[in-house]
């Protein structure tokens, strides 16, 4: 029996496990003496105010598209990969890699050409721990965990022995030359004669991450290894008597997970920096649990989710700008996001199912 | 190399293991209960911050480790609020506790000393002083195991000595107690503890709240011992190298202290590339060492060397037949 309606389950409980997270960092914004009204104006002010702010925050956003919608892929499998961070700076290096090896004519093919790059090291590192899992046992969220430690020492190796161009500094890869410079929101739309504040990171690829949406969404609820997918997640057993092989759910769902953390590195590094940089990521793969948690590992929830994250970022950077709160406000939002939404959703759904159940009864 | 150089790496990987040696211990109790914990990272970083911070207000250490300890313990109750009470998933409430240590410690740190998120430096009894063990000068004398008790054994803070005391204490409590049998079994197999008209519940929770002072000792050190002050992000991924070491050992106490004092070794390698070159004959990237610990705990959990099979109940939340 269904204990409440579909859209309490959908949209009730995130609201109410949402509001449950914002109203403790209100606490906090009170309990560190500063006022949680004024942050907030402040916040959406800097964020979504201008369109300036709107172009950080679409970028951020991107960003978090693509660790979302990594991390909702796996969890429609019972997966949980924790490794996103460290498949983005492997993402981060095919980029690189693309970009700086081969001469491009035009934006347009070397996008192409990245994020094959982006996608393929961001898969071939989560495809060790899925193997791992798959065919000897060890637990993916250790190893994805470790995984992440290994990214961050190689990717220092690369950078400060192999990529960074002799007599320069700081461990960072050349700039990629002029060609590979994929076009911003703000150059698209003035374009087209449609005024957008200029010098703003949000680039094309947040159409990238639009199509990467509809795709996930496609693939996990229109095709058969969508089904096999889901089938695996909810019950391995089942599945296994239904004839899906488990190591070939594992593997691919992996592979496509890391895949889509490492394409983030088209918006960051290719889109953004324009060279690879130390620690590129910068904590957007963990920011994809958040956001797969608060979008219900639905692609549109993700969508949502990561809109809403862009905009902690972008105004947590304009709070700290103007306020003496630091940006580290936006980790504790997105741990009490974390917390709330996902570790503590039964606290919050047993009564609510509860108050449906009297009202059935009471209509009965 | 000589014998001095020797001394001094052997000397900072006793300091370096500490900490994770104490967070070793800690998730050890926690997980051999069935509970995961990837939260140490958090309760690392949490201790440091409120032991650093206190230390600095009183000037008391003793009451910096209380604190520290005190934060530890309430991050340990929130993980097992979730993951106990509501049967929430316990992966997942690690996650929200790193964050929020991580961001919660900057926060109060800045409105606190408004040093950008940093406490002031410690000074005199705001630290941990090093312990000249008894004879350490006099025994100086006697020919290379003089030395070695001298400047390796002797001259640490006293949360050394407690962090290596802990080994032996967590043998005995798990494996020659009521309480240890019936934690262990928690992990393996709940419903039978439960069917014995033991708590499970009980159990889990007390284990949850050792695994809590022991990391509250850990970031004590880190920050009062270690180092005098807390700086943003100082634990530095330990909570992680912590539960490598846990896989590593197997969970088991006394490889526990072998595993954090190899990955301490690492640590203290790091910083000495000319010995490593001296010694091997050839150079080593820093990088390598410092992702060793990594690479070797996922070699070991994929059973290339040795099978690591951890407690068969653990991530599982209990749930009573009825």
């Amino acid at each position: 029996m269904q204990a409440m309606p579909k859209w309490a389950d959908i949209v009730l409980i995130p609201l109410i496990n949402l509001l449950l997270a914002f109203l403790i960092s209100g606490l906090v914004i009170l309990a560190i003496g500063e006022d949680p009204v004024e942050a907030v104006s402040l916040m959406i002010d800097g964020a979504l105010g201008s369109s300036y702010g709107w172009g950080f925050t679409l970028y951020y956003a991107t960003n978090f598209i693509f660790t979302g919608l990594a991390v909702a892929v796996a969890f429609h499998a019972a997966l949980f990969n924790i490794g996103g961070e460290g498949q983005a700076a492997l993402g981060g290096l095919g980029v690189a890699l693309v970009c700086l090896m081969l001469p491009w004519p035009h934006w347009t093919i070397a996008l192409v050409a990245a994020s094959f790059g982006a996608a393929l090291f961001g898969a071939l590192w989560a495809i060790v721990p899925a193997y791992l899992q798959a065919k000897r046992g060890s637990h993916i969220v250790i190893t994805t965990i470790m995984f992440n430690f290994i990214a961050a020492s190689l990717l220092n190796y690369v950078l400060v022995n192999l990529l960074r161009p002799a007599g320069q500094m700081d461990p960072a890869s050349a700039k990629f030359p002029e060609p590979t410079h994929l076009p911003t929101i703000s150059d698209i739309l003035n374009g087209i004669g449609i005024p957008f504040a200029e010098r703003t990171p949000a680039n094309v690829t947040l159409i990238i991450a639009l199509l990467a949406c509809v795709a996930v969404y496609f693939l996990i609820w229109r095709t058969r290894f969508g089904y096999q997918l889901r089938a695996f997640g909810k019950s391995e057993q089942a599945a296994q008597y239904a004839g899906i092989s488990s190591v070939k759910i594992i593997m691919i769902t992996m592979a496509i997970s890391g895949g889509l953390a490492g394409l983030m590195a088209i918006n960051n590094v290719m889109g953004e920096a324009e060279r690879l940089v130390l620690n590129s990521v910068e904590g957007a793969g963990f920011i994809g649990i958040a956001v797969a948690l608060m979008g219900r590992s639905h692609p549109f929830g993700v969508l949502l989710a990561s809109i809403l994250f862009g905009f902690l970022y972008q105004g947590g950077a304009e709070l700290a700008l103007w306020t003496s709160i630091p940006r580290d406000l936006v980790i504790v939002i997105q741990a009490l996001v974390i917390l709330f939404t996902g570790a503590l959703d039964g606290m919050v759904r047993a009564p609510v199912e509860r108050m449906f159940l009297s009202f059935k009864k009471r209509e009965g | 190399m000589d014998y001095a150089t020797l001394l001094q790496i052997f000397d900072s990987t006793l300091r370096l293991a500490t900490p994770l040696l104490l967070a070793c211990l800690a998730g050890l109790f926690s997980e051999r209960a069935g509970i995961f914990d990837i939260g140490l990272e958090g309760k690392i970083l949490a201790a440091a911050f409120m032991s650093a911070a206190v230390a600095a207000v009183s000037g008391s250490v003793w009451l910096g480790l209380f604190a520290g300890i005190g934060a530890s313990l309430a991050l340990s109750a929130l993980h097992g609020v979730a993951s106990i009470t509501f049967r929430g998933n316990q992966l997942i409430s690690g996650v929200a506790i790193n964050f929020l240590a991580a961001g919660l410690a900057v926060l109060v740190a800045q409105s606190w000393f408004g040093q950008g998120g940093r406490t002031p430096a410690l000074i005199g009894a705001g630290r941990f002083e090093e312990l000249a063990l008894p004879f350490a000068e006099s025994l100086r004398a006697v020919p290379v195991l003089g030395p070695f008790y001298a400047d390796v054994i002797s001259g640490h803070s006293i949360l050394v000595y407690v962090a290596l005391l802990c080994v032996p204490m967590t043998w005995y409590v798990l494996f020659r107690t009521r309480f240890g049998l019936r934690l262990r079994a928690v992990g393996e197999n709940p419903a039978a503890v439960d069917t014995a008209g033991v708590s499970v519940v009980g159990l889990r929770f007390a284990a949850v709240g050792i695994c809590g002072l022991l990391c509250g000792i850990a970031g004590a050190y880190l920050s009062t011992g270690l180092n005098a002050g807390f700086v943003k992000d100082m634990s530095a991924g330990r909570g992680f190298i912590a539960l490598a070491a846990l896989i590593f050992a197997k969970w088991r106490p006394w490889y526990a202290l072998g595993a954090c004092l190899l990955f301490g070794l690492f640590g203290a390698l790091e910083s000495r590339p000319d010995v490593i070159e001296a010694v091997l004959g050839f150079k080593v990237q820093a990088q390598l060492l410092s992702a060793l610990p990594y690479i070797m705990t996922v070699v070991i959990l994929a059973g290339f060397v040795g099978k690591a099979v951890p407690p068969r109940a653990g991530g599982e939340p209990y749930v009573k037949e009825r």
